[in-house]
C-alpha cells in the first residue's frame, strides 16, 4: 500500500472504531490493536504505541466535559493515580520482555472480559454504611449531580481499590490499551464508588495512566508517527462524534453487534496468539 | 456554598480547559505534520509488518522538538503527539499548584508522586530500556 492509501484507511478504521466505541460505552481503544494487527498486518508493537497514543487523546477530549459536569472526583483520580502510574511503568517494562504472542493471548482474554463486564453493576444498597476511617482521612467521599439534585456518596476499601487500580495499570501498559473496564471494576465493585462517578473519573484517569507508559514506549521507538497520525485523529473524531450522536433506539442493538465483534477479535487474538501468529 | 467548593469548582474548570487546549493544540500540530507527509510523497510504499523502530531522533523528547523545527513532516507529527502525552502532565502539574495553594499537604505529595512517575518515564526510562 502507498501513503495515500494506508494513511486513509487506517484512519476510516479508527473513526468507526472511535465512534461506536463511545456510542455503545465499550470504548474504542479496545479493538485498535486487534484492528491493526489482524487487518492491515502491523506489527504489534507499533499497533500498542499508537494505540496508546490514542488513549490519551480520546480520555483528555472527553474527561474535559465529565470533570466539568462535576461527575469525576479529583482526589479519588490522584490517590489512585499512584497505583495506576506505577503499573503503568511495570507493563511498559514488561512489554520488551513478554513474547508478542503472549501479549495477543493476553490480550484477547482482556477483550472478551471488557465486552462482558461493562454492563455489570453492584446491586444498591438502601441504607449506606458507615464512613471508612481510610477513605475518610484520605477526604475521598464526595457528592455528585443526580436527577434529585446532589447526592453524596461513602467511598470503601480503598487498599483493594489501590491493588486492582496497580493491575489494571499494568494492563494498560502492558498493551497500550486504556483498561477502562478494570478501573470501573475497582472503583465501582471494591470501593463502592457510584458508577456515574466510577466510569468518569476512570475515563479521566486513563490519560495519565497512558502518559506513563507512553514516555517508555517513545524512547523504545514504538510509535510511529506515521502511523499513530491517522489512529489518532480517526479515534480522536470518532469518539467525539459518538458522545455527542445519540441514537437511543439503536443503540441497544449496536452495543450488541459490537460486542460480538470485540469478542470475536478477542478470540481471534487468542487463537493466533497460540499459535504463533505474532 | 463553603469556600473550598468554590475553589474545586474553580480547580475542576480549569482543568478541564486544559484538557481541552492540549487535545485541539496537539490535533492541530499533528494535522500540520500530516498535510506535509501525506503530501509530499503520497505514493511511497508503506509496511509496518517488521519492527524496526524508530530512528534516534523521534524516540526522545529534546531529540522530537529538534527535528520538528528542522521542518520534518514526521518530526512534526512526532511533536503533536508528544504535545499530547505532555498534556496530562500539565494536568498533574496543575492540580499540585492547586493543591499548594490550598494547603492540602496530603494530596500535594501523592499529585508530586504522580508528577515523579510521569517525568520519569518521559525523560529518564531510557535507564531501563
Amino acid at each position: 500500500m502507498n501513503v495515500l492509501e494506508f494513511t486513509f484507511l487506517i484512519w476510516t478504521g479508527s473513526l468507526l472504531a472511535g465512534f461506536l466505541g463511545a456510542l455503545t460505552g465499550l470504548g474504542g481503544g479496545v479493538v485498535l490493536v486487534p484492528l491493526l494487527t489482524l487487518v492491515f498486518k502491523v506489527d504489534f508493537r507499533y499497533a500498542i504505541g499508537a494505540s496508546l497514543v490514542s488513549v490519551i487523546a480520546t480520555s483528555s477530549g472527553s474527561a474535559a466535559a465529565y470533570v466539568k459536569e462535576g461527575f469525576s472526583n479529583i482526589r479519588i483520580g490522584m490517590f489512585l493515580e499512584i497505583a495506576t502510574t506505577l503499573g503503568a511503568l511495570l507493563g511498559a517494562y514488561l512489554t520488551a520482555k513478554v513474547p508478542a504472542s503472549a501479549l495477543a493471548v493476553i490480550l484477547g482474554v482482556v477483550l472478551i472480559y471488557s465486552a462482558f463486564a461493562a454492563r455489570r453493576t453492584r446491586p444498591r444498597t438502601e441504607t449506606p454504611d458507615p464512613p471508612d476511617p481510610l477513605a475518610t482521612k484520605l477526604k475521598m467521599n464526595g457528592t455528585f449531580p443526580d436527577t434529585s439534585g446532589v447526592r453524596s456518596y461513602n467511598v470503601y476499601r480503598v487498599p483493594a481499590g489501590f491493588c486492582i487500580m496497580f493491575g489494571a495499570g499494568a494492563i494498560s501498559g502492558l498493551l497500550g490499551i486504556g483498561s477502562g473496564a478494570l478501573k470501573v471494576v475497582a472503583m465501582d465493585q471494591a470501593m463502592k464508588i457510584p458508577f456515574k462517578v466510577s466510569t468518569t473519573t476512570s475515563n479521566f484517569m486513563i490519560g495519565v495512566t497512558a502518559a506513563a507508559s507512553a514516555g517508555v514506549y517513545l524512547s523504545r521507538g514504538y510509535i510511529d508517527p506515521a502511523l499513530a497520525m491517522p489512529v489518532m485523529l480517526g479515534v480522536l473524531i470518532g469518539s467525539l462524534m459518538g458522545t455527542r450522536v445519540l441514537v437511543k433506539t439503536q443503540t441497544k442493538l449496536l452495543r450488541l453487534v459490537f460486542s460480538g465483534v470485540i469478542v470475536l477479535l478477542g478470540l481471534q487474538m487468542v487463537f493466533k496468539g497460540l499459535h504463533g501468529g505474532f | 456554598m463553603r469556600p473550598r467548593e468554590v475553589d474545586e469548582v474553580k480547580l475542576e474548570h480549569r482543568i478541564a480547559n486544559l484538557l481541552r487546549l492540549g487535545v485541539v493544540l496537539s490535533a492541530f500540530v499533528v494535522i500540520s505534520g500530516a498535510i506535509m507527509y501525506v503530501g509530499f510523497h503520497p505514493l511511497s510504499r508503506v509496511s509496518y509488518r517488521t519492527f524496526q523502530g524508530e530512528p534516534d531522533e523521534l524516540k526522545t523528547a529534546h531529540g522530537v522538538v529538534r527535528y520538528a523545527f528542522s521542518g520534518n513532516a514526521k518530526g512534526i507529527m512526532q511533536l503533536g503527539l508528544l504535545l499530547l502525552i505532555a498534556t496530562p502532565i500539565a494536568r498533574v502539574i496543575s492540580s499540585a499548584v492547586a493543591f499548594a495553594i490550598e494547603g492540602d499537604k496530603m494530596y500535594l505529595l501523592f499529585t508530586l508522586l504522580v508528577l515523579a512517575v510521569l517525568l520519569y518515564s518521559l525523560f529518564g526510562s531510557f535507564l531501563i530500556v
